[in-house]
């Protein structure tokens, strides 16, 4: 397992402040953030690969500092956004997914190989010549998933990758994500998925107000919200 | 018409997209120069029967001509009414044959195979620009092209659920507002994906 580590981080956008003094160590298999709109949970996936770094305090990575080594970072920590749409970068499915093996720099036939197991993994070998815009919403999160794993990350950050979809789409994209051997740090609103996870974060007003297994967290939320 | 390649292995298919590009770039200068109507005539046969060639179904073929068609229904008539109707004749063959040949090679060609040729084409300029990132831009605003598509239909369809209908400004502030948020989060998912190098 990698060893995410928060050592007293807090984060401002223009001066307001979203997180505040977050330490964390995490290195479990499954980890659940879960919290209500606007809590900050975003921002925490995001300082995990450097895509935010902290106004004051160190996110570290296996070690490796993101604010200072944001590219080795993100080559271990795959992210999937919420919105498929802006992930797929690239017109045809199959492309997309070849554009993450870009800075691998890898020979043709070896990436072509790599690209076509992706594809077949998560359904989308019939689909590798269409445009990306005919997918549907599931089919897209699928296509992003498929982009981030050909490169092989260690770890999986994903921030509320089922929210845009129908709960038929939403289980079917979930069960992919269970059965991910990497590591995965998971932004839902659906506390049912993160029943059978390892530990559970709760979220509120940029703090971690609960931390522990799925029962104590949810449990917690529910106090929370209720 | 962009991003509808359909797969196959005729010989049209197979042939180097380098090849279909430089002659689909030398037809059309050679349909522009073409003085007679059955000339034309018979380019655009040639065309269509690339795409039997090529065994695109019937459909599919329709479907990449009807846009050109509904554009001269309008210009022809316009185009009789100033010069002729021999010379609108002339225009929608011309117009029609171009279209098609273009169709043809955006169908059995993939978008990356275009793009690679594109790519070769500019390493013949030296290295003022670099052909790889040139290459991912054109293919980005490929992948632009639906997006600003679903966004100009969502606020339309926004404008109408709500009742306004009025000014041009109601639907260019909301398309610019939400172009600038996709272009952000693209930017930030580029990141993400590593092309940041
Ligand atoms: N790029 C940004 N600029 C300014 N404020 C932001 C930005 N991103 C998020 N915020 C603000 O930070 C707070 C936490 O946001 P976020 O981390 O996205 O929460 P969540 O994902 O839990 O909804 C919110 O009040 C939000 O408005
Ligand atoms: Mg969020």
């Amino acid at each position: 397992m990698s060893e995410i580590v928060f050592e007293q981080v807090t984060h401002r956008y223009d001066g307001e402040v979203v997180l505040s003094d977050v330490s964390l160590r995490l290195a479990e298999r499954r980890i659940g953030v879960i919290g209500a709109n606007g809590s900050g949970k975003s921002t925490l996936a995001r300082l995990v690969n450097g895509l935010v770094a902290p106004t004051a305090g160190r996110v570290l990575v296996d070690g490796l500092d993101v604010a200072r080594h944001g590219r080795e970072v993100r080559r271990r920590v795959g992210f999937v956004f919420t919105n498929p749409d802006n992930q797929i970068v690239m017109p045809t499915v199959r492309e997309d997914v070849a554009f993450s093996l870009r800075r691998l720099r890898l020979d043709a036939a070896d990436a072509a190989a790599r690209v076509d197991r992706a594809l077949d993994r998560f359904g989308l070998a019939e689909l590798a010549d269409r445009p990306a815009h005919r997918l549907s919403g599931g089919q897209k999160q699928l296509l992003a998933l498929a982009a981030v794993l050909v490169a092989e990350p260690a770890i999986v950050v994903a921030d509320e990758p089922t929210t845009l979809l129908d709960a038929r789409n939403a289980q079917l994209v979930e069960r992919h994500f269970a059965e991910l051997d990497q590591q995965l740090v998971l932004v839902t609103h659906r506390l049912e998925s993160v029943e059978s996870f390892d530990r559970v974060l709760v979220v509120e007003g940029g703090r971690i107000v609960a931390d522990g297994s799925p029962a104590e967290a949810v449990g917690a939320y529910r106090n929370l919200i209720r | 018409m962009i991003g509808s390649y359909r797969p196959g292995t005729s010989a049209l298919h197979r042939l180097g997209a380098g090849a279909k590009l430089v002659g689909l770039a030398a037809s059309v200068v050679v349909i522009a120069l073409l003085p007679e109507w059955w000339m034309l005539l018979i380019a655009l046969v040639l065309a269509l029967l690339g795409f039997a060639v090529a065994a695109i179904p019937p459909r599919d073929v329709v479907t990449q001509l009807v846009p050109v068609l509904w554009i001269l229904l309008v210009a022809a008539p316009l185009n009789a009414l100033f010069s002729g109707w021999e010379s609108a004749v002339e225009m929608s063959l011309r117009v029609t044959a171009c279209v098609a040949l273009a169709a043809l090679v955006t169908l059995t060609t993939r978008v990356s195979a275009i793009l690679d040729s594109v790519r070769a084409g500019l390493r013949l300029f030296g290295r003022r620009l670099d052909p790889e990132r040139v290459g991912i831009v054109l293919a980005m605003t490929i992948r632009a092209v639906p997006l600003m598509t679903e966004i100009v239909r969502a606020v339309l369809e926004a404008r109408r659920a709500r009742g306004v209908e009025g000014s041009l400004r109601a639907v260019a502030v909301p398309v610019m507002v939400r172009s600038l948020q996709t272009a952000d989060a693209m930017g930030e998912a580029l990141v993400a994906r590593g092309f940041d190098d």
